[in-house]
Order: structure tokens, then C-alpha cells, then sequence
């Protein structure tokens, strides 16, 4: 037998094979089972499609979501979930690609730019969350040094927070990108002997905190509340010379620390002018840090967002039905 | 992978540089000139650097040019101004409501009706229209018609596995935008390519472009995109062409110019027109190497799905990233596995249909008939495969179970916390060792000193290692980072490059020399050489600050993981070239295996070493701003700034031009330096 001829034969015997398994795979995956239904009137209701800008971090997952369920639930909305950055995400509303952020922190730029320059956006009132940003130590730190949750006392351990990035003195972990920080002029003005080093993502600082805690090794980073990491850490908040109105106005000249935040929602004018109820649910949806925490840890320990939604839902229906009325 | 295909690697390299740097005539060097110029590089270079740390400890500190906090420059307030004109212009300026609009809602709307088809369920409907076993059949069709029976069945396992790891959808949504997207660059790119080839003063404007289009990175102009493009899917589309056409572009150009002269001229002399030629002689007879650039594109466009992912755009990006937000390692890696599949797939079939090309095209059709007979059969099955998957819910819907992708994921959290908590101290002292007693002091000399001085010395040294051209394209890039007002950060930048190349090619050398000797071992590293190249560096992010912490080795690490896998191919396949004659020759004159190694196959395969630097560094530098998202400083971290703060978005789009600028200087130092090298 000549090589051409077995190497047909072989041909031959696998295209066989293949058919076998194809009409396999087909018998198996047609015969019976359900058919598919189309439904051409999706559920008859007057929301059409919501577009719910989903930004990049656990806590606004959870509001967004939970708000999501019940439009898609209780509404009859086609929830679409956008994951976008902040800017983006007001960009979007200009747009028409985005209906509502459901938890805003700020952006003061970005009010000046879409809410009071060209009207795309408009402010839906606080959703009850409170913001807070500031110094943040793990807490088996408080309970070795308890002096050092008063920056007064920084200094004294400023050795403890030396690293291979602080060029010799104290290091103060700054982070995620997308946040405003005034860290670099507060160490200067409270004549601190600390260096801002970037972390550079959200990621970056929660593993240094978890290994901190951990390991019993001394970190100061910048960090921020709600959030789920809280709840596996709970980091405690260093005292900076408390916060007054307008003491933040001179950024060079800061010396104080930062306000509290009351966070609130952004619509997009054209959503809230469309008559759509689920402007009326975005507008009345209002909880705490502690609802929002329960439903960020769930997500970030690994249940999916609808999942983690639909149970908070299930257990709190005396929270969100004044959302609905 | 085909990223060993040095000369059509997605390198920021004018390939007619490449190829006219050694080839201008060499100025036939009298030996004491020759003479002159090595001693100039043996002395030049350490009295350079002995008169820099001279000027630096005296001036330390001086003219450092930095930049606190929330600095900006006016250049950079003028970006942001540019941003806002273009934002304010949406509406009213024609070009952009229409042109760009239009191409824009063209985009978005091709993908959602090819996502409805096959990876979405439209409204009123539970299942995409195509369901799994239809689009599964259908694909594997497609791939036996192009690439044979082999790669049908590679595509049809490959396929089960995206939906077994439990992203079916996401999967096709990844394809989709990597299809649309190298569609449109073979649209472009094709005729740009063509037209490079027959003009060098297109070719000469032209190769700038491309070179922009893959160094500067895409976090700088996310932000105008979407404002150009809109959120979703047109702008992952135009993000992903943006880096992918330039390989394509630059393979065709080079294919084309490398068509034999003979047989152009012998259809000249019949009297074809120049269409006529393009059409009958040259491009098939460029065909396999473009086929090549495509796949280039490919892997390219693959690369790109984690950032798309940032503006929305659909595919497995989306897991990846949200994983990175829980720290969720497992999960990271499935979703990042599956793209590592995707591209091995597809570099594989890719690779099939272009040998298969070349086979059918010399040889004929063996195997016609049977050929015929299976493809028969398979439109049959793949006709019932679709109306059975548009009827019934078990063919529409990926079924759920066995379910891979969870304790894959499960087991690899548990394996990266195991070796974390088992080494975990042991890195700490590394880190510390090579942070204090390499990147501290080397970052001081370069961004501690004035700017004047460390830009002279570099300058000088460019000029002693790779000639007066080296020194040109010194002044003009050092002149664009001055431009930028982010001298110093350049620096900070600079030293975390250079000190990952050092390591990439110690490892180059190492691995490489080990590779390209034994093909056993070869046959074993390989595929792991290829998932690091492919996999995202985002997946590894997480474990790699458990290790080292937040700063710049966990980014050099990053960079390190990258960067290797193609400086130590290139190392190999320069060992393996070494000619066997005189391999053997070597070994009948008695020289041990160490002799073997220094003195016979490293010489013999130096050009292939000054090619790993040269990419080393490339690669390292494309690193910069993932290295910013894990304590890198320096240009990275202000280009992820300027992605995530509108205010910030000139500095950041300014540090992505500096990012370009550093790249394209120590592209040319290497590259110049490596042809004298090979000359002198």
C-alpha cells in the first residue's frame, strides 16, 4: 500500500468519526427537551429601556443592582448595566447613553461641566450613603500604638512606615486613581514627616491593608467608606485637623481633613423628562452604608450581583417598597 | 506563536529603517578609524558616566524639573481645553455628527445585530438567534473549508472549552469584536500597505503614524474616544484597530516589496498594467506572508480586550476586570485562560490556512473527492445543527454542566495563596535587596540630577554607542519629553525600564541558550512561553502584590512577565540558526560545552540578541502604565490618572506622548548600537 493510499484510508476513517460524533452531539442536543418560546410583547409596561451606568467599584455595584432589580422586577424595565469609569459615565449622559449613576461622589468638575454648563445631567438628591475619605491604619495598629490615631502623633511613628519607596522617611499609601486626593499639600502643611507613594489602583491598596492586618506589618494608606473591605478589615480612620467649610478652598494651603461626602445620584435630563417610573425609583432610592456593605460583601465574596440583590430584596421589603409608591 | 516572526512582530520599528540601517553602504572603515571607534565605546562610555555621578553628587536635587500632586502645565491645560472643544463640537460640527457619527452608529449597530445573532438574546426572545450547537458548527465548517480537518477540530474543542468554563457568550462577543475589528484593518490596511510598498515618501509619512499607533498607550486616549465614538461597542471596535492595523500594514508593505524582481519584471516585459501585476503576480505571490500580518493583527486585537473592556466594550475583557476589583485570582484566570485559547486557535488555524494556501497553490488538491464528500456532510450537519439550535432550548443555551470554570478557579485561588503564604517573606527580602541596591540609586542618578546634565550624558551616550543617528533621534525625543513638562517622571520611568530589561535579558540569555540547545526542553517551555505572552497582565496583578506589595518591583515584575517570553524566543531561535556544520565542526575540534556556548553560539547568533534587547525593551515599555496600577509611579500612573480625572487628562495624555517619546530613543540607541555592532 502506497503512503498516499493509507493516508486516505486515514482521512477517511476520521471523517467517519467526525460525522458519528456530529449526528451524536445533534441527536443528543435536539431530541426533546424544551422548545423556545417567543414572547414578542415583553412585559407591557410604560419603562421601556433603563441605562444604568455601573462604575467600577464593589459598593455601587451593590446600589445599582439592587435599584436594577426592582426596575427590571417590579417595573418591567429592560435594565441595560453599562460598566463604565466616572467620566465616562457623564460623558454618557450627554449622550443619551446613560440614564443614571446611582452613587456620585462629588466631581465637582464634572457638576460644573454637565449640570450647570450644558443641562445633560441633574442632581436626583442623596441616596443616604456617607461618604468618607481619610488616613486609614489596620486595626491590630490602634491597639499596639493608641496614640496613632491622632496625626499629631504621626511623626513619633513615622519610622514604623518606612519602606523601600519612601526615600528613608514615613510612607502614606495614596491610591486609586479616580479619587481627588490632597494628600501631597496635607503632608507638607502639617509638616509630616511622610512621602505620598501611588498605589495605583483600588486593588493595590486593599491587598497591602489585608496584609498588613495579617501579617501584623504597619501600613497608613488612603481609603474611603462604604466599602465591602471594611467589612472583612476594619481599618480605623486617622484624626486630621477637623474639617471646616471652606478650609479645603486654597488646595496648596490645606491643612485640614476631608469632608464628609453625602453622596447622591446623577440622572441624565433627557431620563428624568422622559416620564419614566424608573426616574421616580432612581429619584426615592435612599439606604445606608450598612445595607450597602451587606450587599457589596456578598458580591465580592463571590455571589453574582442579581443573586446578592434579589436577596437583600427578599429580606427588606419594608426598606424599598417607599422607593416604589 | 508567530511573535517569533521577528520581522513582522507589532514592534514600533519603520521595517525600510530596519532593513536600510545595515544596508546604506557601509563607509568601508579604515582599521584606524574602526580602532578609533571602539575605543571611543570602551572609554567613552565610563568616563560619560564617570563625569555624570560627578555633576550628580555635586548638583543633586537641582533642576529636577518635578512635577507635585495636581501639577499641570500649560500644555497640558491646552489639552484639556482641546478635550472640551471636541466635546462641545459633538453636536454642531458637521464632520463629527455625521462622519464620525455615522461611522459610529454603523458600528454599534453591526455588532449588535451580529451579537443577536449568536451571543445575545434580542428583546422578546430568551436565546440569541443562533444557538451554541449552530454557531459551533458553523465556525468549525468555516475553519475545515480554510485551515483542513485538524484545525476544524481544534476550533470545535476550543469552542467547547469557552463554553465549559462558563463564558460562552462573552467568548463569541470577544470574536466578534476581534472580527469587525481586523476586518476593518484589512479594509485599511491592505491598500495602505500596497501603497507603502510602491512609494517610499508615503512609506517615510506613513511609518511615524503606525509607530504612534502602537507605542502610545491606549488608556491616554480612551477618554476622546468614547467622546468621538460613544460608550460600547464602536469604540472598542476603533480602540482595538487602532493598535491591531499597524502589524498588518507593516507585513503587507514588507511582503510586497519583497516579491521576487524577476518575475515583477517578466510581467512587466509582457506589458500588464500596474493593477494587472498587483493583481496576477504580486499578491499572490505575497499572499502567505500577509496572511501572516493578519494573524499579527489578530493577536494584536486580542490583546486589547482588557481595555476595551474599560469603555464598555463587550467580550471576556468585562470578567477580567471585574474579577481585578474583587481581587478575585481564580476568576481572573478562567476568563484570562479562555483568551489565551482564543489565541491559540486562532495563531493556529490562522497558520494552517496560510500553509495549506501555499500547499494547494504548489501542489493541487490531492484529496479532492474526499475533501468534497466530508464538506458535503458537514454543510448537512451544520444546516440541522443551526435549525435545531433555533428550535430547541438545550442546543440554544450552553449547557450549565460539568461546569469547569469554577474549580479551576477555586483551585488556582488556593494554589496563588498557598505559594504566597509559603514564600511570602523570602520576597519581601528580594524585593528590598533589589529596590535599595539597584533601582534607588539608579533612579536618583537619573532623576536627582539636573535635567541638562542627564540629558547631555544621554545624549553623549547615544552618540558612542549607536552613531550621529542615535544622537538625532536623541535630541528630538529627549526636546518632546522636555515638551511634555514630565522630564522627571520620564526618569522615574526610565529607571524601572531599564533595570526589567537587565533582567529580561539575563533571562533571555539564560532560557534561551537552555531552549534553542535541547528541544526537548524547547517543546516543554514553549506553550508556556506563549500563555505568558497572551495571558493579561491583569490576571497576575493581584498575586504579584501579595508577593512583593504595592511599588515599583511589583511593576517591574509585571513588566519582567511580559517582556521574557519574547526576548528568550528570539534568543532561542538565534542558537538554533547557528548552522549545524559548524556546530559540529566546533565539537570535532574538542570544545567543552561551555566553550561551545560563549565562544561559538553566541557569537554566531549576536544579531538575534541585539534583536531580543531591542524588543525586551519594547515590550518592558509597553508595560508602564499597567506597572502605574500596582505602584510604579513615574509616566504610568500619570497616564491612568488622566484616564480616571478629567482634570487630569492633559497631563495624562501628555504622559502618554512622553511614554512614546522614551520608547522611540531607546528603540533607535538599541537598534543603531546592534547594526554597528554587527558592522564593526
Amino acid at each position: 500500500m502506497t503512503s498516499k493510499e493509507t493516508h486516505v484510508k486515514h482521512t477517511r476513517k476520521v471523517a467517519g468519526l467526525v460525522a458519528a460524533i456530529a449526528m451524536g452531539a445533534l441527536v443528543l442536543a435536539g431530541c426533546g427537551g424544551p422548545r423556545i418560546h417567543e414572547n414578542a410583547q415583553l412585559a407591557n409596561s410604560s419603562c421601556g429601556e433603563f441605562d444604568m451606568a455601573v462604575n467600577p467599584w464593589v459598593g455601587y455595584e451593590a446600589s445599582a443592582h439592587v435599584v436594577g432589580w426592582l426596575a427590571r422586577h417590579k417595573l418591567g424595565c429592560d435594565v441595560k448595566y453599562k460598566d463604565l469609569k466616572e467620566e465616562i459615565s457623564w460623558q454618557g449622559m450627554g449622550s443619551g447613553e446613560v440614564d443614571a449613576v446611582i452613587e456620585n461622589w462629588g466631581h465637582d468638575d464634572l457638576v460644573k461641566k454637565y449640570i450647570k454648563g450644558d443641562h445633560t445631567a441633574q442632581d436626583a438628591g442623596p441616596n443616604g450613603n456617607k461618604g468618607v475619605i481619610g488616613w486609614f491604619v489596620p486595626p491590630w495598629m490602634v491597639k499596639k500604638y493608641p496614640g496613632i490615631t491622632d496625626w499629631k502623633n504621626l511623626n513619633k511613628y513615622a519610622h514604623l512606615f518606612k519602606t523601600s519607596e519612601s526615600g528613608g522617611k514615613g510612607q502614606l499609601l495614596d491610591g486609586d486613581p479616580s479619587f481627588v486626593t490632597n494628600d501631597e499639600a496635607l503632608v507638607k502643611n502639617l509638616k509630616l514627616n511622610y512621602k505620598v507613594v501611588y498605589a495605583g489602583s483600588e486593588p493595590g491598596l486593599i491587598q497591602s491593608f489585608r496584609k498588613a492586618e495579617k501579617n501584623h506589618t504597619p501600613v497608613l494608606g488612603y481609603f474611603y467608606a462604604p466599602q465591602w473591605f471594611m467589612e472583612e478589615v476594619p481599618l480605623v480612620k486617622v484624626d486630621l485637623p477637623k474639617y471646616k467649610t471652606g478650609c479645603d478652598a486654597d488646595l496648596e494651603k490645606v491643612a485640614c481633613d476631608y469632608p464628609e461626602y453625602t453622596l447622591n445620584k446623577i440622572v441624565a435630563t433627557d431620563f428624568a423628562e422622559s416620564g419614566s417610573p424608573a426616574y421616580d425609583l432612581v429619584k426615592k432610592f435612599k439606604w445606608t452604608n450598612h445595607d450597602q456593605n451587606v450587599v457589596a460583601g456578598d458580591i465580592a465574596h463571590g455571589m453574582a450581583p442579581e443573586a446578592a440583590a434579589k436577596k437583600w430584596v427578599k429580606a427588606h421589603p419594608e426598606i424599598w417598597k417607599a422607593w416604589l409608591s | 506563536m508567530t511573535v517569533t516572526d521577528t520581522s513582522t512582530d507589532g514592534r514600533p520599528v519603520a521595517p525600510d529603517e530596519e532593513s536600510a540601517a545595515p544596508s546604506t553602504p557601509p563607509p568601508t572603515p579604515t582599521r584606524s578609524r574602526r580602532a578609533r571607534l571602539a575605543a571611543a565605546r570602551v572609554w567613552g562610555v565610563p568616563a560619560v558616566l564617570a563625569v555624570w555621578v560627578a555633576g550628580w553628587l555635586v548638583l543633586k536635587g537641582r533642576d529636577t524639573l518635578a512635577l507635585s500632586g495636581a501639577d499641570t502645565t500649560s500644555f497640558h491645560r491646552w489639552l484639556n481645553g482641546l478635550r472640551d472643544s471636541f466635546d462641545a463640537a459633538r453636536d454642531t460640527n458637521w464632520f463629527l455628527k455625521y462622519v464620525v457619527g455615522g461611522v459610529s452608529d454603523a458600528l454599534d449597530a453591526s455588532m449588535q445585530w451580529l451579537q443577536y445573532l449568536v451571543s445575545q438574546a434580542p428583546a422578546g426572545r430568551p436565546v440569541p438567534e443562533v444557538g451554541w450547537l449552530g454557531v459551533a458548527a458553523v465556525l468549525t465548517l468555516v475553519a475545515f473549508v480554510v485551515a483542513g480537518l485538524r484545525s476544524a477540530l481544534l476550533v470545535a474543542v476550543g469552542l467547547m472549552a469557552f463554553g465549559y468554563l462558563g463564558y460562552w457568550s462573552d467568548s463569541l462577543d470577544l470574536l466578534l469584536v476581534t472580527a469587525v475589528a481586523v476586518a476593518i484593518c484589512a479594509v485599511i490596511g491592505l491598500p495602505t500597505g500596497i501603497a507603502m510598498s510602491r512609494s517610499r515618501a508615503f512609506s517615510a509619512v506613513v511609518t511615524p503614524v503606525l509607530d504612534m499607533m502602537q507605542t502610545v498607550p491606549a488608556f491616554a486616549y480612551l477618554t476622546p474616544l468614547v467622546l468621538l465614538f460613544g460608550i460600547g461597542s464602536a469604540s472598542a471596535v476603533m480602540v482595538t484597530v487602532i493598535y491591531a492595523a499597524p502589524p498588518l500594514i507593516r507585513v503587507t508593505a514588507h511582503a510586497l516589496s519583497s516579491v521576487d524582481e524577476g518575475a515583477v519584471e517578466a510581467s512587466t516585459s509582457l506589458g500588464t498594467t500596474s493593477w494587472q501585476r498587483l493583481r496576477t503576480v504580486e499578491m499572490p505571490m505575497a499572499k502567505r506572508t500577509i496572511i501572516v500580518g493578519i494573524n499579527q493583527s489578530i493577536m494584536a486585537a486580542l490583546s486589547m480586550a482588557t481595555i476595551a473592556a474599560l469603555i464598555g466594550g463587550p467580550g471576556l475583557g468585562k470578567p477580567v476586570q471585574d474579577a481585578l476589583q474583587k481581587l478575585d485570582v481564580g476568576t481572573a484566570f478562567v476568563s484570562g485562560l479562555a483568551i489565551v485559547l482564543m489565541a491559540i486557535v486562532l495563531d493556529r488555524t490562522m497558520t494552517a490556512a496560510s500553509v495549506r494556501q501555499e500547499v494547494l497553490t504548489r501542489t493541487g488538491d490531492k484529496h479532492r473527492r474526499v475533501r468534497l464528500a466530508l464538506l458535503v456532510a458537514g454543510l448537512v450537519g451544520t444546516v440541522a445543527a443551526v435549525v435545531d439550535s433555533r428550535t430547541f432550548l438545550r442546543a440554544a443555551r450552553f449547557p450549565t454542566s460539568p461546569d469547569l470554570g469554577s474549580p479551576i478557579g477555586d483551585w488556582v485561588s488556593h494554589l496563588s495563596k498557598t505559594f504566597v503564604n509559603s514564600v511570602g517573606s523570602t520576597t519581601s527580602a528580594v524585593k528590598d535587596a533589589v529596590t535599595y541596591g539597584m533601582i534607588n540609586p539608579l533612579q536618583s542618578l537619573l532623576a536627582e540630577s539636573p535635567f541638562w546634565l542627564a540629558g547631555v550624558a544621554i545624549l553623549v551616550l547615544a552618540v558612542l554607542l549607536g552613531g550621529w543617528r542615535a544622537g538625532v533621534a536623541a535630541v528630538v525625543c529627549e526636546g518632546v519629553i522636555l515638551g511634555t513638562g514630565l522630564w522627571n517622571e520620564a526618569m522615574i520611568t526610565l529607571t524601572t525600564t531599564l533595570v526589567a530589561t537587565v533582567v529580561v535579558m539575563v533571562l533571555a540569555a539564560l532560557i534561551g541558550v537552555w531552549l534553542g540547545r535541547s528541544p526537548k526542553a524547547d517543546t516543554v517551555v514553549r506553550p508556556v512561553l506563549d500563555a505568558a505572552q497572551t495571558i493579561p497582565p491583569f490576571v497576575y496583578l493581584v498575586p504579584a502584590l501579595a508577593l512583593f506589595d504595592v511599588g515599583r518591583f511589583t511593576a517591574i515584575v509585571a513588566a519582567v512577565i511580559y517582556a521574557a517570553p519574547v526576548a528568550i524566543k528570539l534568543v532561542a531561535d538565534g542558537i538554533k540558526g547557528v548552522p549545524a556544520e559548524t556546530v559540529e565542526a566546533a565539537e570535532s575540534a574538542g570544545t567543552n560545552r561551555w566553550q561551545m556556548i560563549r565562544k561559538v553560539q553566541i557569537p554566531m547568533a549576536k544579531s538575534s540578541l541585539g534583536l531580543a534587547a531591542n524588543q525586551g525593551l519594547i515590550y518592558v515599555l509597553s508595560m508602564v502604565v499597567i506597572g502605574g496600577l500596582v505602584g510604579g509611579g513615574g509616566l504610568g500612573f500619570l497616564v491612568v490618572q488622566g484616564f480616571s480625572q478629567s482634570t487630569l487628562f492633559g497631563r495624562g495624555l501628555a504622559a502618554g506622548i512622553a511614554i512614546t517619546a522614551l520608547g522611540v530613543l531607546l528603540d533607535r540607541i538599541t537598534q543603531y548600537a546592534a547594526a554597528r555592532r554587527g558592522r564593526g
